[in-house]
């Protein structure tokens, strides 16, 4: 099952240039919630920071307060304990080259150590492709074929596969979609509909109608600060700040 | 090209130049071909015109007791260099043991833990001067550091020598090679939680194994034919020998002293010698190139 990610009073630098600024919001248990605003504005930076990414930069840091559920991400635990419990897909699709579809999948529980029969990681494999819809499509030569074989589209499904496999709490999605296809994007967009049953997803986006279809909460970043955040709906009908209204009307960004 | 436009709306002016534009960009396709294709065979002719002329010479002295058998005294017909072809494999492969675990270690040093760094730098400069050193120098090294030490030449003071000289090749190749791997690669992996040691172990470096095979087997070509550095740490020798701590006989050593020897039969099995040692390269290359590839999924690349 998903659970809440709770952000309060987050900051970010890059070096001495501050990113973010005072960021607080949850993003609900078991729901779609989309990051939308102009490039730079720091959306990544934000995602980036609920799975502690940010700090593997050089001179990157980041100081606040993120919740995944009840564990405090930035005390008491360490960076890969917490981002076994939040899956990440990134903008470009990821897949290990050297690695076979199946071996992209079971990546994870494998180098985390995790050992299991054949049986068991057969398993896990299969429940991971199918619900990540790709299942159908590589099921025939899934030890035969390179991840980097397949189409952008089917890869993105196959990071996403690779992700579900660990069994996170909470999907972070960085424009999992700006490199694909509309057909490839439609699926994804079907998948994200699906995953929102098990998973609290979290998606950043370029695409204000692709916000406006998956995502039941939207926030609108504007220099790195998080200017409004509320019900989709309200955010693309009647947005309270200025700001957001000018941005979704294409009056800038 | 828009279909939508006649050819007398397309930029009017520019397509009656176009015929003479078309053959001049034809023709200096063709001539910069032809420079590349020239540059190429300069490259080629040496390596065909040497592989062609060591066969010539050295072939007509290879046989099974050339292959088998130690180096008969002078005056006497036949022998061998089989001593000489164990002792290169045996410092060779004491090069590479010691060589390449150092030279990929301090490659990934250099690519994924310090970049950018003071101690990064230092490493970088002082690998890059390494390279630069000149064989002989690096066998005075291995002389005073394991000949001295142990009071008599060795396979491993050799071995010891010859990975001085591999290291500063694998190590600049594996941090290039590992440059190379997408960062993005690596954060699939840390976003899967896993730890950095193993993302770098089993995700970054296992991506840039062919590169990173490349440059060892670089190194490894370069010290098979060295000279310099064996005449005072492996020393050769005339007998078997199968003792790390004994001087030893080699390929190039055993080539040296018969080529300057003043006997026609000794300058024939020196030819022999030396298609024997580039045979073994080019052998030991495309078995491990073999071997990296069975590995390899369809599809990939």
């Amino acid at each position: 099952m998903g659970v809440s990610i709770q952000v309060q009073n987050l900051n970010a630098w890059f070096g001495k240039k501050q990113a973010l600024f005072d960021i607080t919001m949850t993003a609900q248990a078991n729901h779609c919630t989309a990051l939308i605003g102009p490039s730079g504005c720091g959306k990544s930076t934000f995602v980036r920071c609920i799975n502690r990414m940010h700090e593997t930069i050089p001179d990157a840091k980041a100081a606040g307060s993120v919740k995944i559920g009840d564990v405090d991400a930035y005390n008491g635990t360490s960076a890969t304990q917490l981002r076994r419990r939040v899956g990440m897909v990134f903008q470009k699709p990821n897949p290990f080259p050297t690695m076979s579809v199946y071996d992209n999948v079971a990546a994870g529980l494998k180098l985390n150590g995790f050992s299991s029969n054949h049986k068991q990681m057969d398993e896990i494999v299969e429940r991971s492709l199918k619900n990540s819809a790709l299942w159908d499509e590589v099921k025939d030569d899934l030890k035969k074929k390179s991840g980097a074989s397949l189409s952008g589209g089917q890869q993105q499904r196959l990071c996403i596969a690779r992700a579900l496999a660990v069994e996170p709490e909470v999907v972070l999605m960085d424009e999992p979609c700006s490199a694909l296809d509309p057909i490839s994007t439609g699926k994804i967009e079907d998948l994200i509909f699906q995953l929102k049953q098990n998973y609290t997803i979290l998606i950043v986006t370029h695409n204000m109608q692709q916000a406006a279809r998956v995502a039941e909460y939207t926030g609108f970043f504007l220099l790195g600060k998080l200017i409004e955040f509320d019900k989709t709906t309200k955010i693309f009908t009647t947005p309270s700040d200025k700001r957001t209204e000018d941005y979704i009307t294409g009056r800038f960004g | 090209m828009s279909s939508a436009l006649t050819p007398n709306q397309a930029i009017p002016i520019k397509s009656a130049e176009m015929p003479n534009v078309g053959l001049r960009r034809m023709i200096t396709d063709h001539v910069m071909t032809g420079l590349s294709v020239f540059a190429m065979l300069l490259v080629l002719a040496p390596l065909v015109a040497i592989f062609g002329y060591l066969v010539y010479k050295g072939i007509g002295s290879i046989s099974w007791d050339f292959l088998t058998q130690t180096p008969k005294p002078v005056g006497e017909i036949g022998g061998g260099m089989a001593n000489a072809i164990e002792g290169s494999a045996v410092i060779l492969g004491l090069a590479s043991l010691l060589g390449v675990p150092v030279g990929i270690g301090a490659g990934v040093y250099l690519a994924e833990y310090g970049r950018g760094g003071y101690l990064g730098s230092v490493v970088r400069f002082v690998s890059d001067v390494l390279n630069g050193v000149p064989s002989i120098v690096i066998g005075i090294v291995a002389y005073s550091l394991v000949v001295l030490k142990q009071k008599h030449f060795s396979a491993l003071a050799g071995g010891v020598a010859l990975a001085i000289m591999m290291i500063p090749t694998i190590t600049r190749t594996t941090e290039e090679m590992l440059l190379l791997v997408p960062t993005q690669i690596r954060e699939a992996a840390y976003g899967l939680g896993v730890s950095q040691w193993r993302t770098t172990l089993s995700i970054t470096l296992r991506t840039a194994l062919p590169g990173v095979i490349t440059g060892v087997m670089l190194a490894f070509a370069r010290v098979a034919g060295e000279t310099a550095p064996l005449l005072f740490t492996a020393f050769g020798n005339q007998f078997w020998n199968f003792n790390l701590n004994q001087p030893t006989a080699a390929l190039p050593l055993q080539i040296f002293a018969y080529a300057i020897s003043p006997f026609d039969e000794w300058h024939k099995q020196a030819w022999a010698g030396a298609l024997v040692l580039i045979v073994m390269i080019v052998v030991a290359v495309s078995a491990v190139r073999l071997a990296v590839s069975r590995g390899n999924l369809g599809g990939a690349h």
